[in-house]
């Protein structure tokens, strides 16, 4: 499959060799329901055995999937939750969440040269820091997980719900930005303090000023921590560099979700940018929580209209005798004309938003409003329907 | 609300205001509106995007945010904070170096060190917007702050590095920072959330780990896009039997319309006052697990406002609605 494959070309299909689909987007758009509703469609049409990454415990996610808790380690779905929700699946579900702590520690206890040097490094307080708050460290720890994960050959499908970037470009950047900061003059600075007491002319500067500014045992516990973390160079820029060409092979796909709303659809707009930059394949753009097209019908508006301005003639036929006054009736077909009017114009707006976005990109999967609120077995099979219906297998 | 004790001061009375809440609730469009409300009301306001800074240019409809405030309406001012502006200014001002032109490399260095070392970046961060407060530049500093994941962390700060000793000259500053971030006549947390449930779950745990862990006070929760009520108890059972089939064709003959179309109306007010009932759980979910003495201000959902300036001027006028 040709990377940037346009649309319809079938995104599920395993015989197509996509292995791994990331699904990107901004926060608060349903994209975790949506990673989670198309491996559980994954799993219930194909030989396959899908695995889900989440990037939180996603209570209701575990609930909805008859699941205790979605953890650090993979768990399966159990052949009840198939049997309950009344479907076969020809192949199996698992789901994980991303534990960025966790995942820190395994990442530097398989890259360090020693047990002992690794045990250093997690527990020196500035690397806890370093893992929770470096801000592109949240992004690479995602990345370098599901590169773990495809390692290991235990699945055919990883569907990853990455946290929400600050930019895309944040996301795909981390691996690189990861081996740069690595390979970079700068880690010489940090540890230049360690190495010599005699310190290089050109670090003067940067030690002077961040002595200034953060005092001097907290540099020399910094350089102490970076000396050892230098050591690790070798390992952490060779994995850097092969999450970087996984995420780069067609055999991944990267899914943006978004709804149909002035910022969220810029910025997946703004994130197709990148990906064609980057030649990185576009598998789908999927908008959650569209409005019913019944809302946006225009003789139906003017009836609307009519009826919040009370234009109705009460007086012809008299069914609603016995329904108390006619006032009343009038009050409440203007509330319903008032509150289709005002539905219409969120309607309205989406589908300009929708049009546009098509007619600039991509025809974008549609996910029908309240769908994706409520997170159960039968929801997630319908939003796994819609997104395979379309897929076109 | 009935029943408190002691009122908390309006919140557009407070000299600092840190808006947070889960992504994609509005926090950015609420930040600018409590701006331009403040403004309108002839205060000196100044709103800071601590992060996305584009999202509050968008809102205000201005080109791209600079560290340097810029006026976008009479008398609301408006920044995006940038870590190494700060320390730049932070160095010239406060720990009274010579200018710096250029400080590239050495800033890259400190980018870095500054995501690493405990606090650093959020004391030149919230240290300038207190310092904003101190020097009286402005009546009113709202930051566009964190969204609710992140934001505890960022403020908890300066408390956390106040308590490390010998951590160097920023660590001297944090007694003034903190005077003011704790003090509840001067600082307040607006925490933003939708009648929803993950957005109301977080704005809670937010609301509790605010008091765990910061002495920073809540001023108040705002639930931004509810659902109007279409009508009272009388009229809802009104329209339940007047959507009956024989009606709905009754009043589709008098309104000398299709009963296809009448019932699109219906559709449509069935799905409003479920969605309504839905946010209503939410909102009580809300309420109850709130301190009794918090304001909850309710946004009412604006459906036909484009975003923008439009939007946040709508907004505006309804938080005008709500606070008295």
């Amino acid at each position: 499959m040709s990377p940037n494959a346009g649309p319809g070309t079938g995104f599920l299909d395993l015989g197509s060799g996509v292995s791994l689909i990331v699904a990107c987007g901004p926060g608060g758009v349903g994209k975790t329901t949506t990673a989670a509703a198309l491996g559980l469609a994954a799993a219930v049409r194909l030989d396959a055995r899908v695995l889900v990454l989440t990037v939180d415990p996603a209570r209701r996610l575990a609930d909805a999937l008859g699941l205790s808790g979605i953890g650090n380690d993979v768990s399966e779905v159990p052949a009840s939750f198939f049997r309950d929700a009344g479907v076969k699946a020809k192949g199996s579900l698992s789901v994980a969440m991303l534990d960025a702590s966790a995942s820190w520690d395994h990442l530097i206890r398989s890259t360090a040269k020693s047990a002992a040097e690794a045990d250093e490094i997690i527990a020196n307080p500035l690397y806890r820091n370093i893992t929770t708050r470096f801000s592109r460290g949240h992004e690479y720890i995602a990345m370098e997980r599901i590169f773990e994960l495809v390692q290991t050959g235990d699945y055919d499908l990883l569907v990853l719900d990455t946290p929400p970037s600050q930019s895309a470009v944040d996301l795909l950047d981390a691996p690189e930005r990861m081996a740069d900061f690595f390979s970079s003059r700068l880690l010489g600075w940090l540890t230049a303090p360690l190495r010599s007491r005699l310190l290089n002319f050109a670090t003067r500067p940067f030690t002077a000023l961040a002595d200034r500014v953060l005092g001097t045992q907290f540099l020399t516990d910094t350089s102490r921590f970076f000396l050892l973390l230098q050591g690790m160079y070798d390992g952490f820029v060779a994995r850097s560099n092969k999450v970087s060409a996984l995420f780069q092979s067609p055999s991944t796909a990267f899914l943006v979700v978004t709804t149909p709303e002035v910022i969220p659809m810029q910025e997946a707009e703004r994130f197709l940018g990148v990906l064609s930059e980057r030649k990185l394949h576009l598998a789908k753009v999927i908008t959650n929580r569209v409005l019913p097209a019944s809302l946006v019908d225009v003789s139906t508006r003017r009836l609307a209209e009519r009826l919040a301005t009370s234009d109705v003639d009460l007086s012809t036929e008299t069914p609603w005798h016995d329904l108390g006054d006619k006032a009343a009736i009038r009050r409440v077909l203007g509330a319903i004309g008032d509150n289709y009017m005002n539905f219409a114009a969120l309607a309205g707006m989406q589908r300009i938003l929708l049009d546009a976005f098509a007619k600039d990109h991509h025809e974008a999967i549609e996910v029908p409003h309240l769908l994706d609120e409520v997170v159960d077995a039968a929801n997630l099979l319908r939003i796994g329907n819609l997104l395979f219906e379309d897929a076109s297998l | 609300m009935t029943g408190e004790q002691v009122a908390p001061p309006e919140i557009l009375d407070l000299s600092l205001l840190f808006i947070t809440g889960k992504g994609g609730v509005g926090k950015t469009t609420l930040a600018a509106s409590l701006g331009l409300l403040a403004a309108e009301r002839g205060r000196r306001v100044l709103v800071c995007a601590m992060e996305r800074a584009e999202d509050l240019s968008l809102a205000l409809e201005t080109p791209e945010l600079t560290y340097r405030p810029r006026e976008i309406l009479p008398g609301l001012y408006a920044m995006a904070m940038d870590t190494e502006d700060a320390l730049r200014e932070y160095l010239v001002v406060q720990a009274h170096l010579p200018p710096i032109g250029r400080i590239g490399a050495v800033a890259d260095a400190f980018d870095f060190l500054a995501s690493a070392a405990p606090g650093v970046r959020e004391i030149l961060t919230i240290g300038k917007l207190c310092y904003e407060v101190r020097e009286h530049h402005y009546d009113l500093v709202i930051a566009d702050a964190a969204s609710s994941g992140h934001f505890i962390g960022h403020l908890a700060a300066p408390v956390g590095m106040h308590e490390l000793a010998g951590i160097g000259a920023i660590g001297d500053q944090t007694r003034w920072i903190l005077d003011i971030l704790e003090d509840p006549s001067r600082t307040g947390v607006v925490v933003a959330t939708t009648p929803e449930e993950t957005p109301v779950t977080e704005a809670l745990e937010l609301c509790e780990r605010l008091g765990v862990v910061t002495g920073v006070p809540l001023a108040a929760v705002v639930a931004n896009r509810v659902l109007p009520e279409m009508f009272g108890r009388r009229d809802a059972a009104l329209f339940e039997r007047l959507g009956e089939g024989d009606l709905v064709d009754a009043l589709a003959r008098a309104a000398g319309t299709s009963g296809e179309e009448l019932g699109r109306l219906f559709e449509a007010a069935r799905l409003s006052a479920h969605l309504r009932s839905r946010e209503v759980d939410h909102l009580d979910r809300l309420r109850s697990g709130m301190e009794p003495s918090i304001p909850l201000v309710l946004l009412p959902m604006l459906f036909a406002t484009a975003d923008g300036l439009a939007g946040v001027r709508a907004l505006a006028g309804a938080l005008e609605d709500e606070l008295a």
